[in-house]
Parts: structure tokens; C-alpha cells; sequence
């Protein structure tokens, strides 16, 4: 015991099948609104595909923080990009 | 009466068992369906454009309730198929017209596919978060000072308290960059998220490292002990360990190798 306060929060890699449903949203929404690949847009595999319903990721982005908002003067992009 | 149609698209992979698809419930409620692409394989599914043509999805994602249950159906698709074999995760909210252009999209592309499920093969991500450690108990009881004016004797507590926080989140962001540059030695590749949100994380300490890191299978246990021997180490902060997640975090332009890291945001305002 080390008197810390790891916690966690799925299963053990070896261990059950996590439960998708234990997944805190504001980690999802990390990964799901700023990870994945953009197929469109203005980041990596960025194709000019009108046939694509154009969604703004960037747009969409700035909505997600927007619910979550106030900003913060320095974290915006802070640890994100380089 | 068919409503227009988009499609929906989760991932790319390179085979996709299609027992693995079978009974899984898609964005909206749909089916999803396993398409070939230019040697690879597309899982997507149908949607109405009535919820998520670009309009809709703008009004959509404003709504919380429903960006929570599209990113949860979103990721359980994703979440099962990556138990499965490597994939590349598509992020939210990628809709197109029908399948044809997503087959057509997915093609042109292949290359840039294959090279990151190679890059990725077994990988997972893990999540580690730090929050500042609960403020320690005031060492003195108020008024047990000596008899300056009470209005002074505020002031000189007030600056004090001031001075505790500043340097308490000066040695949290320092154990944040520390603990980082550690876990970073354990992965393939390593990234930092913006901290959360506290309105929609529910919590009140102030996060001072939202990092992914991308680990090679079979070091998800060593990983997590060096989290709990660096929480042992670093009391000024408090470590949350998560995964394993698809590697949602290290398919975009900001996924970083080990020798640049990003480091940490600094709390210091």
C-alpha cells in the first residue's frame, strides 16, 4: 500500500472485456473529437472529397468546448500541438 | 419512403471478422456492415441525413445528451472491433453520401491506411491523468497567531495561503512534467490532451496532465506500475490511469514519438 490515490478505471488488460459503458464521457470525448482520423477537413489524411457531408471539425470542436467552456488563458493548445 | 441516407464511418482495418459486426448496435441504432476498400476493410453503417447531415450534426453537437450517446455508440463499435486486430479509428461524426464514396475515399488513400495499421499492429492507448492533490490541512488554527492588529493578521494569513497555492501548483506542474517524461520511456509514442474541462469532468482539482500513451502489447502492466510507484513518488499530485483505449490518440497529425513529447500544459496562469 503507498498511500496513493491511483485509480482505475477498467479492466485489467488481461483480465474481462472492459465495459464500454464504464468509460468516463470526458475521456471518450477527448479521444472521439480530437483523436481519430479526419478524412476531411484541414489535418491529416485531408481530402477534397465533395461527396463527403462536410462536417467542420475544427467547428466541431469549438462546439464540444464550448459546453464545457469557460477558457482557460493557457490550455487551449497547449499540450495538443507543436 | 426512404428517408435520405448517409453513411457512417468508424474505423478501417485490414480484415475484419464479420461475426465480430454481428448484433453490434451502430450510431442511431443501425446495423454495421464490413465494405471492401482497396484491399482494406471499411465499417461503417447506415444513418438518417435527417440527424446527421451537416445542419443536423451542427445542432447536434451542441446537445449534450446526444453527443454523449452518439460518442458512446460511436466508440463501441470502434471498441469491439479493435479487440478483434489492429484498426485505424475514424474520429466522430465522419458521414458520407453512400457507400460508394466511402469506398472510392478509403482507396485513394490505402496507403497512408496501411502504413498506420502498421504502425499501430497491437498497440493500445492508455490514458494517464494528474489532478493537484487535495489541499493539506492549515498547520495552524486561525487566531492562533500572535497579537498583530486582526486586520493585519488577515492579510499576512491571506498572503501566505496565496503563496502555499501558487507553489503547490508550481511543484504539481513540475511532478506533471516529471511523471510524463517517465511514462513517456514505456511508450511507442506519447501525446497530451488539453486538460479537461472541470463542468464536464465533475472534478474540481485542477488537472494538470491529460497525456495518451501508445503502448506495445503485453507492457500495459509494467505501465501501470510505474504509474503507482510515480504516484508513490509525487504526492503533490494525484494520478488517474485509463484504458485500454483503441488508439484514438495517435492516428492524427499531433500523435508525436517518444523523443518529442509534448510536455504538459502549465497551470500557472
Amino acid at each position: 500500500m503507498t498511500g496513493t490515490e491511483l485509480a482505475r478505471h477498467e479492466a485489467d488488460p488481461a483480465g474481462p472485456v472492459g465495459d464500454t459503458e464504464r468509460v468516463a464521457l470526458v475521456d471518450l470525448l477527448d479521444r472521439v473529437l480530437a483523436g481519430g482520423v479526419v478524412l476531411t477537413g484541414d489535418v491529416t489524411l485531408a481530402i477534397a472529397d465533395v461527396e463527403l457531408v462536410t462536417v467542420s471539425l475544427r467547428a466541431l470542436v469549438m462546439s464540444a468546448s464550448a459546453l464545457a467552456a469557460p477558457p482557460r488563458p493557457d490550455s487551449r493548445d497547449a499540450g495538443a500541438r507543436r | 419512403m426512404t428517408e435520405p441516407r448517409g453513411v457512417w464511418l468508424y474505423a478501417v482495418a485490414g480484415q475484419v471478422d464479420a461475426a465480430a459486426l454481428t448484433g453490434l448496435a451502430g450510431v442511431g441504432g443501425g446495423a454495421v456492415r464490413a465494405v471492401a476498400a482497396g484491399g482494406l476493410t471499411a465499417v461503417a453503417g447506415d444513418v438518417e441525413l435527417e440527424e446527421y447531415s451537416e445542419a443536423a450534426l451542427r445542432r447536434n453537437l451542441e446537445d449534450m445528451d446526444w453527443l454523449a450517446a452518439t460518442a458512446r455508440a460511436h466508440h463501441q463499435v470502434i471498441d469491439a472491433l479493435a479487440r478483434q486486430g489492429p484498426l485505424v479509428p475514424m474520429r466522430l461524426a465522419t458521414v458520407y453520401r453512400s457507400f460508394a464514396s466511402v469506398i472510392a475515399t478509403i482507396t485513394a488513400r490505402a496507403g497512408d491506411f496501411r502504413q498506420t495499421l502498421d504502425r499501430l499492429g497491437t498497440r493500445k492507448e492508455w490514458g494517464v491523468k494528474a489532478y493537484m492533490a487535495d489541499e493539506p490541512a492549515p498547520a495552524a488554527a486561525p487566531g492562533a497567531g500572535p497579537a498583530a492588529g486582526a486586520g493585519t493578521a488577515y492579510l499576512m494569513r491571506r498572503r501566505e495561503q496565496l503563496s502555499a497555492n501558487q507553489s503547490r501548483r508550481r511543484e504539481a506542474a513540475a511532478s506533471a512534467r516529471t511523471v510524463h517524461g517517465e511514462l513517456s520511456r514505456h511508450a511507442a509514442e506519447a501525446r497530451c490532451h488539453p486538460p479537461q474541462a472541470p463542468q464536464l469532468s465533475g472534478e474540481r482539482a485542477v488537472m494538470v496532465l491529460n497525456a495518451a500513451y501508445l503502448l506495445d502489447e503485453g507492457r500495459a502492466t509494467e505501465f501501470a506500475e510505474a504509474v503507482t510507484v510515480l504516484a508513490g513518488r509525487h504526492p503533490s499530485i494525484r494520478l488517474e490511469l485509463t484504458g485500454p483505449w483503441p488508439a484514438y490518440s495517435f492516428v492524427g497529425a499531433s500523435a508525436e514519438g517518444p523523443g518529442r513529447s509534448a510536455a504538459p500544459a502549465s497551470t500557472e496562469n
